[in-house]
């Protein structure tokens, strides 16, 4: 009897640390989400005047906070956000189809294709601010690009170029060996391999790559804050869409190109450095928006990953 | 026939030649990372020395005598980034315990989602939300917390990091074998026991690796700092002072107008490269201790 109680007492301080762990552990991250919850709610109650109020989207910046709004700041974060999506594609897929399909990792060419791996992984751990330093010291000064749409959206490209290449290659990755030695096999070149069978595959996987990236950027602002963002602009970059053939007209198209622009994470930065309570409630109905912006992109690309995962099974 | 095969060819060598381009130019932007910061970075010193900005302990170029002495912002930095580690890594570590060792599946579905979500979050927001959420909240606890202060900041850090001190660590966590755990079970260990002295150990270089990236993150980190933080360059270990990091600094001058080759816009590219390379040893530190994790199994 004595041997058996014993037993159990020490069965019991064996135990006893693992139900008080899970409780500690399980406290922390409540911990966590109360801190994201407290967050979204504060910015939410916080700019909740302005949310509702219709004249917020539609309005330019103003010395008035009543009167203030984020028209100029969501079409600016439009247009930078096209031109950064547009060569970030352009340079990222190209270059995570290259690494996966292409490299030949032996003689000068491997040495090259190394050299361009570990500088993708490092590129993704350079401070953002950094590019905003090298867009400063290239595009604005020694390119001549000005503090425009142009600079902000190759600023903007190269943040997200890593995540885009990393996310191309884990897509191409998955397509298994079979795929293409069936391609070559019927005479494919690999070209013919990449545009018919590659790339339509690893569609799904790019596009939640993108979607990610560019959830990151719209809320960047310390890049831009560096290349001359102005915080504001009381006027739209032109209408570059014409009537008639051929529907654009280039000179405005370059123009808007080269607009001063301001874009959101601006326009709250400004505001919150504002002493006034009353810019601080626009600060936090544009801060509500970028938030409601990043969760919509990012739930995206959770979607998105889970309907190609099981689209596509091999 | 012999003449569309002859086109598919050359079309093949030609996307070659496209695809292989994207990614030489790759190598370009850090080559212009590089060159940037350090012909500006030397462009500098010319009119600073290097034995100033290395010994003098005040940093004031928009003074009228200016002094040009990193040290005021590096503490800034290294000081908010120690906060922001004191509050993440026993967080993170606790976390990444659990969410490896004990939480059920269903659990660790929600949330890993909501930490990774932590760092995409706009950093305005967070900027926002530490001066006019978490200092007045800290205010009531610690008498004589200024409105800028590196407390704050440093705390929010700690949570913006978790994707890095609590995530990465509990993937290396569950990086190690099973057979490994039901070793240490069979053996009569409790689970606390295996995780921590069985676990732990042996993934130890990639929980490592991830506190580190989330240092060099903290230390990376612009907006927050910058909103909160203050805009005075402070060499104190008071985390209760307004101070100014190298993020913050670059920030603040580039607010203003900045004549090109002027020697504020010089001193942005000197505080630059001293950043890049803080960020450069952090992150070849981590990708090493990555590197060693794979070795082992």
């Amino acid at each position: 009897m004595k041997s058996l109680e014993k037993f159990d007492k020490k069965k019991l301080k064996k135990i006893k640390p693992d139900i008080i762990f899970p409780i500690f552990g399980f406290f922390a991250l409540f911990l966590v989400v109360s801190f994201m919850f407290t967050l979204v709610l504060d910015v939410f109650l916080d700019g909740f005047e302005k949310l509702k109020d219709p004249n917020f989207y539609t309005s330019f910046p103003s010395r008035f906070p009543e009167k203030a709004g984020i028209l100029s700041g969501w079409v600016g974060t439009l247009l930078v956000m096209g031109g950064a999506i547009f060569w970030s594609l352009l340079i990222g897929i190209p270059a995570g189809i290259y690494l996966e399909e292409y490299a030949k990792k032996r003689g000068l060419i491997g040495k090259i294709e190394n050299i361009i791996e570990l500088n993708i992984n490092n590129l993704a751990a350079v401070p953002a601010i950094i590019y905003g330093l090298l867009a400063l010291g290239i595009f604005v000064y020694r390119f001549k690009l000005g503090e425009s749409i142009l600079t902000a959206g190759l600023t903007l490209s190269i943040l997200m170029l890593p995540v885009i290449v990393v996310n191309t290659r884990e897509a191409i990755r998955r397509i298994p060996r079979d795929i293409r030695e069936a391609a070559y096999a019927v005479g494919a070149t690999k070209w013919d391999t990449i545009r018919d069978h590659i790339f339509p595959y690893s569609l799904g996987g790019i596009l939640t790559g993108l979607i990610i990236a560019a959830s990151r950027a719209i809320g960047e602002t310390a890049p831009l804050v560096t290349i001359g963002a102005l915080t504001f602009i009381a006027f739209l970059p032109p209408n570059p869409i014409t009537s008639d053939f051929p529907y654009l007209s280039l000179t405005k198209f370059w123009e808007v190109l080269m607009s001063p622009f301001t874009v959101l994470p601006i326009q709250i930065f400004n505001w919150v450095s504002r002493p006034q309570a009353a810019f601080q409630i626009n600060a936090a109905a544009a801060g509500f928006i970028l938030l409601v912006l990043t969760v919509f992109m990012n739930a995206l690309a959770y979607y998105i990953r889970q309907k190609v995962r099981r689209k596509y099974i091999w | 026939m012999f003449a569309s095969l002859g086109y598919k060819r050359i079309l093949d060598k030609l996307m070659l030649a496209v695809f292989f381009t994207a990614g030489f130019i790759t190598i370009f932007i850090t080559i212009g990372i590089v060159y940037v910061l350090l012909a500006d970075t030397l462009e500098f010193f010319k009119e600073v020395s290097i034995k100033e900005f290395l010994t003098e302990k005040e940093w004031t170029p928009v003074f009228a005598t200016k002094k040009f002495g990193i040290w005021p912002l590096i503490a800034g930095t290294f000081l908010i980034a120690a906060i922001a580690m004191i509050v993440s890594v026993p967080l993170g570590l606790l976390i990444a315990i659990y969410l490896s060792e004990y939480a059920s599946v269903s659990v660790k579905e929600i949330a890993k989602p909501i930490i990774e979500f932590l760092e995409a979050v706009p950093t305005v927001v967070y900027g926002y939300f530490t001066l006019l959420f978490v200092t007045p909240l800290l205010q009531k606890i610690v008498p004589d917390l200024e409105s800028f202060n590196s407390l704050a900041p440093g705390v929010v850090l700690g949570f913006m990091i978790l994707p890095y001190t609590a995530s990465m660590a509990e993937d290396a966590m569950k990086g190690v074998p099973q057979r490994i755990r039901e070793a240490s079970y069979a053996l009569g260990a409790t689970k606390l026991w295996t995780a921590i002295r069985i676990i732990l150990p042996a993934s130890i270089s990639g929980v490592i690796a991830g506190f580190i990236l989330g240092a060099s993150r903290a230390i990376g980190e612009t907006m927050v700092v910058a909103i909160s933080a203050g805009m005075y360059p402070n060499l104190t270990l008071d985390p209760r002072e307004p101070i100014q990091t190298m993020t913050g600094y670059i920030v603040q001058i580039a607010l203003g107008d900045l004549p090109f080759g002027s020697i504020e816009y010089l001193s942005i590219f000197a505080v630059g490269f001293t950043l890049f390379i803080i960020a450069f040893v952090f992150n070849s530190i981590a990708l090493w201790l990555k590197s060693k994790i794979r070795e082992m199994y």
